[in-house]
């Protein structure tokens, strides 16, 4: 099933490492299918429709990938800030770390033939689809290695063969894009849909009602997932939003508030979501989560907000520490073992840069490629007057 | 409050590398000339040199303080901006005066247009001008079509957009792009630029108290980095008026904000090679000040435009055809045109796609060699 897929792709070496060094001392472990019953940290709140349950059923391997897959996540957004400090990241770079949980229980839920479209907080959208730490630093630094070849940066990262759409620079401008793909599922008959990711910024703009009045009158399979972390930019969500209750906002269309710092609550909100999308069209989830870093690479992050908020979310909310938790509770791994993951995490990272350093920088020629289908041979002079030509496939 | 602000001084410092103020656009320089002969309401006495933001700022301060009709809003600017435009003003005039909006260009401007109409001065920011596309149909169809369409019955012309545009080095995509040109194929609205802090407060007061509808672009890589004295009082420069930044008889520039730097330094080079340059900041680019241009190129026989954005559709090919239908038995070699290439604007490719000072000093000695 996709979840065993997802693991393999976010972390092989580790997760066959982890799987041989612990999981045969356990009992929970001897099974990989035991069934854990858990209950979500808050009960969901539904706007036009009854709330899923708050208990859902796990098993001691999926909470050991949700660990190692958000422990990767975490790592690869820490590294990429002192890349950035380096200056080998250059453009605009905003990170996802405390927001973790969200991508981790989507994938969690869904299949690699739903589509994925959100904004330019996208680098662990891009690895919970099964994009590799290689092609994720690649594209930071601008090298042909990276998944849009270098041609993107931080912003833009795509994957078609996981229907991962991008990577949008322009606030709120993903949303009705999300309604043409979940339009084009649906036409196709296929029992797919598309969750169109967006903040609590961007909730405010015009596009976003565009949007929602078109999946509601068409009834398509779209779930707009508004990844609410409190602020866009450094305006809280109560200076923009009159009401800051973006589950609601879609009057007609049906909403759900989700804790997006617990991954089964949002697992479980996501497979509701699915089914209801596929049966009765768009559907607003609402996912209450946090960015830890600042908004982007400029901004410390703590003029805004107190450093005890921000301590606070780590102390009781971190989306890692909640699954560390469960695990060490249920007795599926030591704590030992859990940090030995975290290393682990470490040195894939720190290769994967290692090896994204290695790839080249796009040849000069690039610069005019893909601005149309064909290129249009143009030629110029660089900064140090080397002609450049783009050569006419 | 205070602490909001403080987290802006590092936003802005990603767009600058290098920190070293840049004197040579500054109007008392000698190469230069100067402008004061144009400072229509020359300032009481004092200037202090100061870079471009603040030069905004003290525009923005003083159009606040001399019309109690006037606002400030848009994303940010009651913190003071991701640029530090508006700090303090806040503070000041009062959160009913100068105020955050939601993220919703398309609202801003419209609320602005609405603002204006009941005869305020409306002054809108919109934070990045790659951000001003959502707003551009209230711009083209709202703004710039209502004193006309209703028979001067009503209008927006006190409604100044301001917006940063412009390479700052590594912005990217979506960070960088300089739309102006897009603005002015609209007849009903006016397209200013300044080069320059002291051309920045003086042109923006005017664009302010315009009486019809201006969108008023800032060069961000100057923000900090360009520094000159400006008079601390109220000052206005007119519009649709061009300068001549520097005299010379073998061939004329014309260009406008951040790309004059950029000029002038190839224009210091070609006069080493013994080419004269006369350079023109156009500063107004509509309606744009033909009559300047014309008298240039019929004196140096030659015309170079360059700008940032794209060259096709570029605002030099506007100029560029109406020089050759005014001065065409005069001209000894084609216009030529040194800008940003045909390719959206690139991250890691920034330094191809700039038209740099190297290809401007090509296209010189081209053009004065044809
Ligand atoms: C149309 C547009 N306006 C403004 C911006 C500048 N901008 C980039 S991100 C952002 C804040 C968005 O906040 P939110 O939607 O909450 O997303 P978050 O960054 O919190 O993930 C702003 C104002 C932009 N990129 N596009
Ligand atoms: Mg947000």
């Amino acid at each position: 099933m996709a979840l065993a897929r997802r693991s393999s792709n976010l972390l092989k070496p580790l997760s066959t490492a982890s799987s041989s060094s612990f999981l045969n001392r356990r009992p929970f472990s001897t099974d990989d299918s035991t069934t854990i019953t858990i209950e979500t940290s808050v009960p969901f709140t539904g706007h036009n429709c009854e709330p899923p349950s708050r208990s859902i059923d796990t098993t001691p391997k999926e909470l050991m990938t949700f660990f190692t897959d958000m422990a990767l996540m975490r790592r690869m957004e820490i590294a990429a800030d002192s890349l950035y400090k380096s200056k080998l990241i250059r453009g605009f770079c905003h990170l996802y770390d405390g927001q973790e949980a969200v991508s981790i229980g989507m994938e969690a839920a869904i299949t690699k033939k739903d589509c994925i479209i959100t904004a330019y907080r996208d680098h662990c959208i891009f690895l919970g689809r099964g994009g590799t730490l290689l092609e994720s630093f690649a594209e930071l630094m601008g090298r042909q290695a990276g998944c849009s070849r270098g041609k993107g940066g931080s912003m833009h990262f795509y994957k078609k063969d996981a229907c991962f759409f991008g990577g949008h620079g322009i606030v709120g401008a993903q949303v009705p894009l999300g309604c043409g793909l979940a339009f084009a599922q649906k036409y196709r008959k296929e029992d797919h849909v598309t969750f169109t990711m967006y903040g609590d910024g961007a909730a405010n703009q015009g596009q976003l009602f565009e949007a929602l009045n078109m999946a509601a009158l068409w009834d398509l399979p779209a779930i707009l997932v508004c990844e609410n972390n409190h602020y866009g930019m450094g305006t809280a969500e109560w200076r923009a939003a009159k009401s800051p209750a973006y589950y609601k906002r879609g009057d007609y269309v049906p909403g759900l508030k989700v804790d997006g710092m617990d991954a089964f609550a949002v697992k479980q909100a996501c497979k509701f979501a699915k089914e209801h999308a596929l049966k009765n069209g768009p559907i607003i989830l609402e996912m209450d989560t946090y960015r830890y870093h600042g908004h982007s690479m400029s901004d410390p992050g703590s003029t805004y907000r107190t450093r005890d908020e921000i301590s606070g979310v780590r102390q009781e909310r971190d989306p890692i520490e909640r699954i560390r938790k469960l695990i060490l509770a249920h007795d599926i791994a030591t704590e030992k073992e859990l940090k030995d993951i975290e290393k682990l995490a470490r040195k894939e990272v720190d290769e994967a840069i290692a090896k994204a350093k290695e790839s080249p920088m796009p040849d000069d020629s690039e610069l005019f490629t893909n601005v149309y289908r064909k290129g249009y041979g143009v030629e110029s002079f660089g900064a140090d007057r080397k002609e450049v030509r783009a050569t006419l496939p | 409050m205070a602490t909001n602000l403080r987290r802006f001084k590092r936003f802005g410092s990603i767009f600058i590398n290098n920190s070293t103020p840049l004197r040579g656009l500054s109007s008392s320089s000698a190469v230069l000339g100067s402008v004061d002969g144009q400072v229509q309401q020359p300032a009481s006495g004092t200037a202090k040199s100061i870079n471009l933001y603040t030069a905004i700022n003290q525009a923005l301060q003083i159009a606040l303080d001399s019309d109690p009709r006037s606002y400030i809003f848009g994303e940010d600017v009651g913190f003071g901006g991701v640029f530090r435009c508006t700090t303090g003003l806040a503070e000041q005039f009062g959160k009913h005066r100068v105020f955050n909006t939601p993220l919703c260009e398309q609202g801003i401007v419209g609320f602005g247009i609405g603002l204006a109409a009941m005869g305020n001065r409306a002054i809108a920011e919109i934070q990045f001008a790659d951000y001003i596309f959502p707003a551009f149909d209230q711009i083209v169809n709202e703004a710039a079509k209502f004193r006309y369409r209703s028979g001067n019955e009503f209008n927006c012309g006190g409604l100044t957009i301001r917006t940063p545009y412009g390479a700052v080095g590594h912005g990217g995509h979506y960070h960088s792009q300089s739309p102006e040109a897009f603005f002015c194929h609209v007849p009903g609205i006016k397209v200013v630029i300044p080069r320059s802090p002291k051309e920045a407060k003086g042109l923006l007061l005017a664009s302010i108290r315009e009486p019809n509808p201006v969108v008023f672009f800032e060069p961000k890589w100057l923000y900090r980095l360009a520094v000159e004295e400006v008079p601390e009082g109220d000052y206005m420069l007119p519009l649709s008026e061009a300068e001549v930044m520097r005299e010379g008889s073998d061939i004329t520039l014309v260009g406008w904000g951040a790309q004059l730097a950029i000029m002038e330094q190839a224009c210091i080079d070609a006069e080493k090679e013994g080419i004269s340059c006369e350079l023109i900041d156009l500063k107004t680019l509509i309606p744009w000040d033909k009559e300047t241009v014309e008298a240039s190129v019929r004196k140096t026989g030659r015309l170079l435009i360059s700008h940032e954005a794209p060259v096709t559709g570029g605002f030099g090919a506007e100029i560029s055809a109406s020089i050759v239908e005014r001065c065409f038995l005069r001209l000894e070699a084609p216009v030529a045109r040194v800008c940003g290439l045909d390719t959206p604007f690139p991250l890691v490719f920034e330094p191809f796609y700039m038209p740099n000072k190297n290809k401007i000093l090509d296209a010189i000695r081209d053009t004065v060699n044809y």
